[in-house]
């Protein structure tokens, strides 16, 4: 009767298995080395591997042992967390998907159920299946803290990497005396347009820059917001004295303004960048003379 | 005339400016994938950020339904822009140009009306508003230039 057998081991299964892992670590942590996860982020040397694989299975002997196999957020995984959140970027970094990086933890799972059930050969079926169930339980969340960590990882990664671009797209560049120019590059959303007018006004006082060049080749799209960014950018770079020029504008791009019946007749604009410059220098008073002297033909 | 439509591909939510660029990324690639000229795409793909900024901002956010559609060997995209909000009150008001509720420049609408081939609203206070546009790619694909 499989009730009484269970009764004849009074231990909790999961117990058991935090026992067995701690009896056990060495020989995980050196089967571990050889997997393919740990194998391929420690190259250096195969002792690193083992010392990583001897504190995850130090983690896992602690959860089974607080008999929470199932919790993700087990105080035991704490330790871990870090060092496979390191690995997992790091596989990511080789190229692997996370489906890829779930199968090679996975495979962690194997050497350790072998080891398991030759250790308990002897013991009543039931109890047996216990202990697995309880050792593949743990692996599993061992796998979702892992696949957790990446994702925070990577969730951090991509907020830090969305203020960069926010500071890196917005380039001032200094084109000539007292000409500007700022290439805008991707969508042009509230916040961005709000840095390009702080940072083209700030670049307007500190060039003394009497004409600034807004490029638009890079903006994809340009609908009724983009439009009123660049008025209000436009307008208030006319209000601290410099004549602000909108470049770069394509030829789909003009059909679609004015279907959308935006007036830009207010905003000076230029087809190019090189056209906006041309027309800047003029009013610079500078003349562009080929050099007659030049072997180059100019183009 | 009789449309063919087919499934909806696909069903985007609408609740972030972040939702406003990945609409404009689907509708570009639809279109040019249907072989929508540049200008169309382009004329599209606004009329697209005009629609699911309408939804985001008046509409408290909602979701865009993209499905190509066929019709005499001709092929479209039929875009359903669709929120809960308060709803419009008075449309023929909305659709002029010039005219805003909120802070922008009042052409949202009405562009997006001319920027399209076909554009329907229907839009019931307290329950929401669905706008659909569609557009065709009428012409046949372009000759490959002469070096």
């Amino acid at each position: 009767m499989p009730e009484q057998q269970v009764a004849e081991h009074e231990t909790d299964p999961a117990e058991e298995v935090g026992a067995f892992l701690r009896r056990r670590r060495e020989q995980i942590a050196q089967r571990w080395a050889d997997a393919a996860l740990f194998r391929t982020v420690y190259t250096v040397s195969r002792d690193d591997a083992v010392d990583a694989g001897r504190t995850v299975v130090e983690a896992l002997a602690a959860v089974a042992v607080s008999g929470r196999v199932q919790d993700a957020e087990a105080d035991g995984f704490t330790v871990v967390r870090e060092q496979l959140a390191r690995t997992a970027q790091a596989r990511a970094r080789a190229g692997a998907t996370i489906a890829q990086i779930s199968e090679e933890m996975d495979a962690l799972r194997p050497p350790v159920t072998d080891l398991l059930l030759d250790e308990l050969s002897e013991s009543p079926a039931e109890h047996l299946r216990e202990c697995t169930t309880a050792l593949t339980v743990l692996m599993g969340t061992l796998r979702l803290v892992m696949l957790e960590a990446t994702t925070i990882a990577g969730q951090e990664l991509i907020n830090r990497q969305r203020l960069e671009l926010l500071e890196i797209a917005t380039p001032v560049i200094k084109l000539w005396e007292g000409i500007v120019a700022v290439p805008l590059i991707g969508t042009l959303d509230s916040a961005r347009s709000q840095v390009v007018m702080e940072t083209l006004l700030d670049a307007v006082v500190e060039q003394h820059a009497r004409i600034a060049i807004l490029d638009i080749t890079g903006v994809p799209t340009v609908d009724s917001l983009v439009a009123q960014h660049l008025m209000k950018t436009v307008a208030a770079a006319r209000l601290m004295g410099a004549e602000c020029i909108v470049s770069g504008i394509r030829p789909a791009i003009a059909q679609t303004i004015v279907h959308l019946g935006i007036d830009l007749s207010s905003v000076l604009t230029r087809a190019s960048l090189a056209d906006a410059l041309a027309y800047a220098l003029q009013q610079q008073g500078a003349h562009i003379v080929p050099n007659p002297a030049s072997t180059v033909e100019p183009r | 005339m009789t449309h063919s439509t087919g499934s909806v591909s696909a069903c985007l939510p609408i609740n972030s400016d972040l939702d406003l660029v990945r609409v404009r990324q689907h509708v570009r690639q639809m279109t040019a994938q249907l072989g929508f000229g540049l200008v169309e795409q382009t004329k599209l793909v606004t009329a697209a950020s005009e629609l699911a900024r309408n939804a985001l901002v008046h509409g408290g956010g909602g979701q865009m339904e993209c499905t190509s559609v066929s019709s005499g060997g001709i092929q479209g995209l039929r875009l359903v822009f669709s929120d809960q909000g308060p709803g419009i009150v008075d449309l023929d008001q909305a659709l002029s140009d010039g005219y805003t509720s909120g802070e922008g420049l009042g052409m949202g609408l009405g562009g997006a009306r001319r920027l399209v081939h076909e554009f329907s609203i229907d839009s019931r206070r307290g329950i929401g508003t669905t706008v659909t546009v569609t557009s065709w790619n009428s012409r046949p694909p372009r000759p490959r230039e002469a070096p």
